[in-house]
């Protein structure tokens, strides 16, 4: 499904990403961690289109997609979430999610069809799937951090992707809404048949979750493989000595 | 409610108007319904897009300066140059529009204001074609619109048209998808549309429906001059959206109307018209950053709590 | 004509002349977007309102030199006025109302001149000891606009090292940068922010109090100042002083040199090269990309 090979990217000097490639399977819930700045969000912003490789092939579907814009990814069937939430603030949830629609279903240059009730049904589906359809009239910005996320992965499923990336999404939540996020990004990716990548902190959701896990650090990944291996792994130990007590927290 | 309420009042009003005798009152009511047509267009760029423009002004000129050479120079009838003239404005807008999207910001606005006083630039030098700066004079207007009344019948119902075209723009999915584009780009991108290309979009009919309004003008006129392509005509028709609120459909067209009546009753009285609209826009500024439509917003719903 | 050394010799002179006058003046609106992001399209009014100081104060007191001088006195007290009072409100604000303020002060500070000094056009003479034209062996030119191709630079230089090296120079130059971090270091920022603005608005009066001998005096000079400044200030980077020069001396060059190859169509040129920059280049030449 997704295969990257060799991706590099510096910035003035600075080598964010190392040589990194890694083979996504369909279905596959492949976690990505490592230590802060270790070069989780430049790697998923690489993937995305928000960065351009400085060499390094990525591919998605035996397409490449390496350089090209975001808008273009997301059509090719790629969503994202954000890690700090980068949602509508000013517009309602139910709008926020309705613009993902939109966009899905390639209405954005369409000048003739009225917007006011526009995929109301989909909207409402999707913001009960998430748990939000409470709030469905609240301005996205008033919203808890926490339920925002769920809005980030709200508006990321509008847009109907097979692989599904999210960055850091249960970052900010409360232990009580971290487990029940897990549950609900477990249960989407099981229901919809979706490939997911995924970054974290807090190693509970990583191993919950993931059937297999890349650890990133300094930009080049260190080990990869299946849960049991990467927690017996001596370097990743290394790298996270002191790290798992506060993750956990 | 009260906003279909307050639209039929005003539409029947504006119906009405030349049923009171004054041409002079006939005349006034055109030229703000042309501006309130012109700040809308302008409206789609600021308000929804979220672009701000310093050289709107630019297709408003090709719009009136085409109307008056097609109609006049080369004789021909209202229903080809009318439909040509906003043609070129729309085709003029793309062109421009290409190289503007490219830009954000100040740079964006920058770069429209370079591209409008190029335009202004051919207007005043193209001496042979648009009358230089003696103006383009002696429009020719159909017969049938020759008298006030009837031309005003004509311009509202144009106007009319347009206005509720732009209405159906603005609240489709284009326009909601505008709307994001305006609120954080960055994620619209990443809901998978093409952000350049959907100011490229808002641009195109922006300079389209001024190009409306810059034929109506032309002919209402009877005249076309290179100040109607100046930066200070761009500025104008900014600060009519921004009177009257950019983030309401119909505030720009409000904040025409006030504007107009504003300079032409103190023109009555001072010269100093400017400093008092200088005044204006510092006191909109600071106390009314949503215009004249946001401030009746607010008081609906404190009347309400 | 162009192979004429003698003419080369005085256009490249008359060049590098205005473009000096230019800098000075572009200098402030640098310095203002630099440190406060602020575009301030009220610049050309305080280019003139500093030419119009100059004049009364030639016509009062005679002398040119503190006709300057007032010109310098009498914008800073202006823009310290406005900013105490009104700009700073809208230092929050998105950047299209701090431009839109900008813009009535236009309106209103144009209306001003018209009301206090009419609409009559003024000169005003070289100042005397520059007054005659100097024999510079190929030519003689006059020496009045040799002060300014000297001046110039050396303006330049005091802003420059007034930057680099003096404690108020790294402070503006840091609140480019991070705002929130000078005031929790302590630094009182509203006051680096005020005093910014009076530098630019003084060096925006002083340029005008300059160009007062080489141009007419008239209530719309304003307007073909701002966008000469805008147009210095694109070529060589919002914010950049140094970029601001050589913006100043290659428009310099572009007007004078453009009057001569293709005459009337000057302006047309002028925005073309706006135009050009902003296709080509938008952040100028010492400016960042737009991330």
């Amino acid at each position: 499904m997704l295969q990257i090979s060799r991706l590099c990217k510096s910035f003035d000097g600075f080598a964010a990403t190392r040589d990194v490639s890694l083979v996504l399977e369909q279905g596959e819930r492949h976690a990505i961690i490592g230590p802060n700045g270790a070069g989780k969000t430049t790697f998923f912003n690489l993937i995305t289109g928000h960065l351009r490789p400085d060499s390094g092939t990525v591919e998605f579907k035996e397409q490449s997609v390496a350089g090209r814009p975001p808008h273009e990814i997301v059509k090719r069937g790629i969503a994202r979430s954000f890690q700090h939430s980068n949602v509508y603030p000013r517009m309602s949830v139910a709008q926020n999610v309705q613009v993902g629609l939109i966009a899905r279903q390639g209405q954005a240059f369409n000048m003739f069809i009225a917007a006011a009730e526009l995929h109301r049904q989909e909207t409402g589906e999707l913001l009960e799937l998430v748990g939000l359809i409470d709030a469905e009239h609240t301005a996205a910005g008033d919203l808890a951090y926490g339920k925002q996320k769920q809005l980030e992965l709200a508006i990321a499923l509008a847009a109907a992707p097979q692989l599904l990336l999210l960055d850091e999404p249960t970052a900010g939540m409360a232990p009580a809404e971290t487990v029940k996020m897990m549950q609900l990004i477990g249960e989407i990716v099981a229901a919809r048949g979706l490939t997911l990548l995924f970054t974290e902190h807090d190693m509970d959701v990583v191993f919950s979750l993931a059937q297999r896990i890349s650890v990133l650090h300094h930009g080049e990944i260190i080990a990869s493989g299946q849960p049991q291996e990467i927690r017996q792994n001596k370097e990743v130990q290394l790298v996270y000595l002191g790290k798992a007590a506060d993750a956990k927290a | 409610m009260s906003r279909i309420l307050a639209l039929l009042v005003v539409g029947v009003a504006l119906l009405c108007i030349p049923l009171l005798g004054s041409r002079y009152l006939v005349d006034l009511t055109t030229e703000i319904i042309i501006y309130a047509l012109f700040a809308l267009s302008l409206n789609v760029l600021i308000g929804y897009a979220g672009n701000v423009s310093f050289g709107h002004a630019a297709y408003f000129a090709i719009g009136g300066y085409s109307c008056a050479i097609l109609l006049t120079t080369y004789q021909w009838p209202l229903w080809l140059s009318l439909p040509a003239a906003v043609g070129l404005s729309a085709g003029a807008a793309l062109i421009i529009g290409y190289f503007c999207v490219r830009l954000t910001d100040i740079y964006f606005a920058m770069l429209t204001l370079a591209f409008s006083m190029l335009v202004w630039s051919a207007a005043f030098k193209w001496y042979q074609v648009t009358g230089g700066d003696d103006g383009f004079i002696g429009v020719r207007v159909p017969t049938l619109l020759e008298d006030r009344m009837a031309f005003y019948y004509f311009a509202l119902g144009v106007v009319g048209l347009s206005v509720a075209a732009l209405w159906r723009i603005c609240h489709s999915a284009f326009g909601r998808t505008l709307v994001a584009v305006r609120e954080n780009p960055l994620r619209t991108g990443f809901v998978g549309i093409d952000v350049r290309k959907m100011r490229l979009a808002a641009f195109v009919v922006a300079g389209t429906f001024a190009g409306i309004a810059g034929a109506l003008f032309a002919m209402y006129n009877r005249g076309m001059y290179t100040e109607s392509a100046f930066w200070t005509e761009s500025a104008q028709v900014l600060i009519m959206t921004l009177l009257g609120g950019m983030y309401s459909f119909f505030g720009p067209a409000l904040g025409a109307a006030v504007l107009y009546l504003l300079e032409v009753s103190i023109n009555q009285y001072t010269e100093y018209w400017p400093a008092i609209l200088g005044t204006l826009l510092i006191l909109i500024v600071l106390f009314l950053p949503d215009g004249l439509a946001g401030l009746a917003q607010k008081m609906r719903r404190s009347r309400k709590a | 004509m162009l192979s004429n050394p003698t003419f080369l010799f005085l256009q490249t002179f008359n060049a590098i002349a205005l473009g000096m006058n230019l800098f000075i003046i572009a200098a402030g609106l640098t310095l203002i977007f630099g440190v406060l992001r602020v575009i301030n399209f009220a610049h050309g009014a305080f280019f003139m309102l500093g030419a119009y100081v100059c004049y009364s104060i030639v016509e009062q007191a005679g002398n040119f030199w503190l006709g300057v001088l007032g010109a310098g006195l009498a914008l800073a007290l202006l823009a310290w006025i406005i900013e105490r009072g009104l700009l700073r409100r809208l230092y929050a604000r998105d950047p299209l109302a701090q431009l839109l303020f900008t813009f009535g002060l236009v309106l209103v500070l144009g209306d001003a001149v018209k009301f206090i000094w009419g609409t009559e056009q003024y000169s005003v003479a070289y100042p005397a000891g520059l007054s005659r034209a100097v024999d510079l062996g190929i030519a003689h030119y006059p020496a009045y606009l040799l002060f300014l191709c000297g001046l110039g630079p050396v303006v330049a230089l005091v802003l420059w090292l007034g930057l680099e090296r003096t404690r108020w120079g790294r402070i503006m130059r840091a609140a480019r940068q991070n705002r929130e971090m000078l005031a929790l270091l302590g630094v009182n920022v509203p006051l680096v922010y005020s005093g910014v603005f009076v530098v630019g608005a003084a060096l925006a009066g002083i340029g005008g109090a300059l160009a007062a001998p080489r141009l007419a005096l008239t209530p719309g000079m304003d307007a073909n100042i701002v966008i000469e400044c805008f147009i210095v200030v694109i070529i060589g980077g919002l914010g950049s002083l140094w970029g601001s020069f050589l913006g100043a001396l290659i428009l310099g060059l572009v007007t004078v040199f453009g009057a001569v190859l293709v005459p009337e169509w000057e302006m047309v040129l002028t925005y073309a090269l706006m135009l050009a920059v902003l296709l080509w280049r938008p952040w100028g030449f010492f400016g960042r990309e737009q991330g």
